[in-house]
């Protein structure tokens, strides 16, 4: 681990060496991963069974790597907090997958693919992973189908298309809205298959709380048994973090209610280090909150944008108004007006921003609800732009409109008890995604050696922002093509000495979770774990949701560690360990995001730009638009854990585009 | 609108359990079922009483993890699953009984919380086509009819949730597992293996407890997902021509 090599900037963190990957391969970018498979050594069958990994998630990442792990015949360990396997909320996906397999023939490739990416992601990410991305999508879909995934298809009998935001191809591949639930229950079949064979061994409602390093190496993990309470200590050849992103910081958000950053955090606490946390995907198509009860958001798939129409009223005075007796003329298609060439499919910060920004003008619509703003002043705001889809349904009818988002429209329907194929939705921004993660190399390998990270985990294939139908096609990139032909160049350097439970690192990782466990249960203070988990999530969406200041972060940090210091003096969590315990459960995710929380305000301050899902108020266009600083801040931002009272250390890891020339990002 | 609940506690598996009574106020129409039990547990919470176990996951109707049986009904009196369910569906002063699923093949873990791992050891028997990683062949090298395709996907759309078992007086998995064989069984990557799949996927169902069909369709009436009846008749298709292909 690097020392801390700079004085404290700006007091609050270090700037320690500069990183770099080291495991992309030289040569033209289409041959990259070719020749990284190639150059990747082989493990012979015989010897595979030997050789054992810890996979923590079941998602689509960690799914399909533990059941292609298991298929190669590695002895494979899969943990979920869950009680299946096919829970993991890669499940709640809904729109799409791409696949650059040019069925429209619409003039779609590889390369197009990888451009979009890497400008929808605003040209943060790193240009040799987005390309392999691009490269194996379409082996993706061969998969799935051969799985049985039942993929929309056309009356001949093909495979149909979907255009997405930020993209003018149709090359999402859907199953109507519920994309995410097939792809899911396509490897997790696969999983249930292997751990039939005996290849995988799953360990349902076990919680991974610390990961165990031995000699410098991951070697395993401390769980929970979340029904029996029982510390468990589990060892192996390696490990793969699949576990999920970290967007439920901010307490309401889409995100399953069990979505936490603790696998990451412990693992970044024990030296991996954590990139561009800042980067929070905002979607622009949620159902706006309805009260101060609200548990969570929910997501209404950006197909909709394919076929509805966003607008406002124009005059404040409307919003009141039935929709559906607005003229045309008193609407503000704004979508369309601003970005004519793109629309109502711009990419989803961008969809974000502006309603935001209509909503702030006070043209907002649905019920006034009391905001209070960072000086104290509350005001009234109504939240909510329409998304009509009157002139869809006259045009198609309402049959073939119910044929594409029937699901969406009765989820719709349930939620809000208002009728969507009758009145406009109401529409709003909400966290949805987060592109920060734990740093990897190209072989998805963190700065941990044996420690690999895969899917919304890691940090790698997004940049600044997420395309939409596009974190689907990277967990399965990464879980069936990517980490089961890079994981392999580290297992063939096995086999690694022996492990054993009494190892004195194994003990003293078990004492942890266990001295922790018993800590939550000791203080028996007088708040809620929720109570602190909703007043992070409203610090963290006031200051460092969708649009960030100077001012405002370095509020979020001492408010945040105001609270952090009473949440472990006054929390209350009853019952104990031997048992199901759900307070205790969340009790320690929390502490975690309480951390995590400090951590990405510190990013998005010291990242003096907007780009993507960081917007920062002190750098835009005249027109309001995201201004980067490609001259300062071209690099990823992966920071060290400083230690319990020490200040985290930024490494600078430059990114280099070779096949892509860097533009400021238009879709006017 | 307020509300007395009557909720089923239960300390551990092994445990005796019994219905306790709460009392909640003030609560509004937009919560959902699961937002309401949010806040009696800060409630209980607050008092120094342990909060009641639920499951819930993702909370917009897709992950199957949560499942209460209220007032005697599988998910409640609407067509959805436990977290879609809103409270403008009862009324005020209502009184609402809130129990774990209930079947043999689902034991309680704690208070509403049940094991369903008898679904997986159900799927691990035989609910998958066996293709490896990176054996597929091109997508589009086997059409598949749209009619055969909307069939599968109407089929596929099975969350596992449980509803079916616990709706059911005799607690059988036949909709579950139907679901799954008629998903597979339409298309023609599945064809290879329809046959065992289907006696091995019955085999594990009755060793796990579950109860035999009678064709009562509580299941299909309680299912979330408006799962049909009829794929327990392709269930029973497939059966009789496998044991036929035996015999």
């Amino acid at each position: 681990m690097t020392a801390n090599t700079s004085e404290l900037v700006e007091g609050l963190y270090n700037v320690g060496e500069p990183i770099a990957d080291t495991k992309a391969p030289g040569g033209p970018i289409d041959k990259k991963w070719g020749q990284r498979k190639f150059d990747a050594a082989l493990v012979n069958p015989a010897n595979r069974r030997k050789l054992s990994v810890i996979v923590v998630g079941t998602g689509l990442a960690g799914g399909a790597a533990s059941a292609t792990l298991g298929e190669a015949g590695y002895h494979v360990k899969s943990f979920c907090y869950q009680d299946s396997p096919r829970r993991a909320h890669s499940i709640a996906a809904q729109g799409g997958i791409n696949a650059a397999k040019n069925y429209k023939e619409d003039g779609d490739s590889i390369h197009r693919l990888f451009y979009d990416t890497v400008k929808g992601g605003d040209y943060r990410s790193r240009e040799t992973n987005v390309y392999r991305l691009a490269e194996v999508s379409a082996n993706i879909i061969d998969q799935c189908v051969a799985q049985g995934v039942p993929f929309a298809r056309e009356y001949g009998g093909l495979l149909d298309n979907r255009s997405f935001g930020g993209v003018q191809v149709s090359r999402t591949f859907y199953a109507r809205g519920q994309t995410g639930q097939q792809l899911l229950i396509g490897a997790y079949q696969a999983l249930e298959r292997q751990i039939a064979a005996g290849t995988v061994e799953a360990f349902t409602r076990h919680e991974m709380l610390e990961l165990v390093i031995v000699d410098g190496r991951a070697r395993g993990i401390i769980a929970r048994n979340m029904v029996t309470g029982e510390i468990e200590t589990h060892l192996a050849d390696a490990v793969v973090l699949a576990s999920g992103g970290y967007g439920n910081v901010f307490f309401l958000s889409t995100n399953a209610m069990g979505s936490n950053v603790t696998a990451s955090w412990r693992a970044h606490r024990k030296g991996a280090y954590f990139a561009n946390p800042c980067y929070t995907q905002i979607h622009p198509t949620c159902i706006p909150q309805s009260g101060a009860h609200q548990s969570k958001l929910t997501l209404m798939s950006e197909s909709l944008r394919n076929d509805g129409r966003i607008w406002v009223p124009k005059d404040p005075a409307d919003a009141d108004k039935d929709p559906r007796q607005i003229p045309e003329e008193a609407r503000d298609y704004y979508l369309e007006r601003i970005y004519p060439s793109f629309g109502n499919l711009v990419p989803r910060d961008i969809a974000s921003r502006a309603a935001k920004y209509q909503c702030d003008d006070g043209k907002g619509v649905g019920p006034a609800v009391e905001e209070t703003d960072a000086e104290g002043n509350t005001r009234m705001v109504r939240r909510g732009v329409y998304l009509d889809f009157a002139e869809a349904i006259s045009r198609l009818g309402k049959d073939a409109v119910a044929a594409k988002y029937g699901n969406l429209f009765d989820m719709y329907l349930r939620i809000t008890g208002e009728n969507p194929y009758e009145v406009p939705m109401r529409i709003y921004p909400a966290v949805h995604y987060t592109m920060g993660g734990l740093w990897v190399d190209y072989d998805l390998q963190s700065s941990i050696p044996g420690l690999f990270v895969a899917g919304e985990a890691n940090f790698s294939d997004h940049g600044a922002n997420r395309l939409g139908a596009s974190a689907l096609m990277q967990g399965l990139a990464d879980g069936y093509f990517v980490l089961p032909n890079t994981i392999r160049d580290y297992l063939a350097k096995g086999p690694f000495d022996k492990v054993t439970t009494d190892n004195p690192e194994v003990t003293a990782a078990h004492k942890s979770v266990t001295d922790r466990v018993q800590q939550f249960l000791s203080i028996q203070g007088t708040r809620s774990v929720d109570s602190y988990h909703k007043e992070l999530g409203a610090i963290m969406w006031e200051y460092c949701g969708m649009e960030r200041t100077d001012a405002g972060l370095r509020k979020a940090i001492d408010l945040i560690r105001e609270l952090r210091a009473d949440f472990w003096k006054n929390v209350r969590v009853l019952g104990k360990n031997e048992q199901l315990n759900q307070s205790l459960e969340k009790a320690g995710r929390v502490a975690d995001f309480l951390e995590l929380g400090e951590l990405m305000c510190i990013d998005a301050l010291h990242r003096r730009e907007s780009c993507g899902g960081h917007f920062r108020a002190e750098s835009q266009t005249e027109d309001g638009e995201a201004l980067r600083h490609d001259d300062e801040f071209a690099y990823v931002g992966a920071w060290e854990w400083g230690g319990e009272n020490g200040a985290p250390v930024l490494h600078k890891e430059d990114l280099v585009y070779e096949a892509i020339e860097m533009k400021q990002r238009s879709y006017k | 609108m307020n509300l007395t609940l009557k909720i089923w506690r239960q300390e551990g598996p092994r445990a005796a359990g019994k219905l306790v009574t709460y009392q909640v106020k003030d609560i509004s129409e937009d919560m959902s079922f699961l937002e309401m039990l949010d806040v009696l547990n800060e409630q209980l919470n607050d008092n120094g009483d342990e909060p009641i176990a639920f499951d819930s996951d993702c909370r917009e109707g897709i992950c199957g993890m949560c499942g209460l049986m209220i007032s005697g009904s599988a998910h409640g009196p609407e067509k959805t699953t436990t977290c879609q369910l809103h409270m403008r569906s009862f009324s005020d002063g209502e009184t609402i009984t809130i129990e774990p699923w209930r079947a043999e093949a689902f034991p309680v873990v704690r208070d509403l919380v049940v094991d369903r791992g008898a679904f997986d050891r159900i799927i691990q028997a035989g609910g998958f086509i066996s293709v490896n990683t990176g054996a597929a062949p091109e997508a589009h090298s086997v059409p598949v009819p749209k009619v055969k395709a909307d069939r599968a996907f109407e089929a596929a759309e099975c969350i596992g949730c449980g509803a079916c078992v616990a709706a059911c007086p005799n607690a059988s998995g036949m909709l579950f597992m139907g679901a799954k064989i008629t998903h597979l069984g339409e298309l023609p990557q599945g064809q290879p293996e329809r046959y065992s799949r289907v006696v091995d996927m019955v085999n594990q169902h009755d060793a796990d407890g579950f109860g035999g069909c009678t064709n009562i369709g509580e299941c299909s009436s309680a299912c979330p997902k408006g799962i049909p009846l009829d794929v327990i008749s392709t269930l029973n298709g497939d059966l009789r021509r496998s044991l036929a292909r035996k015999a």
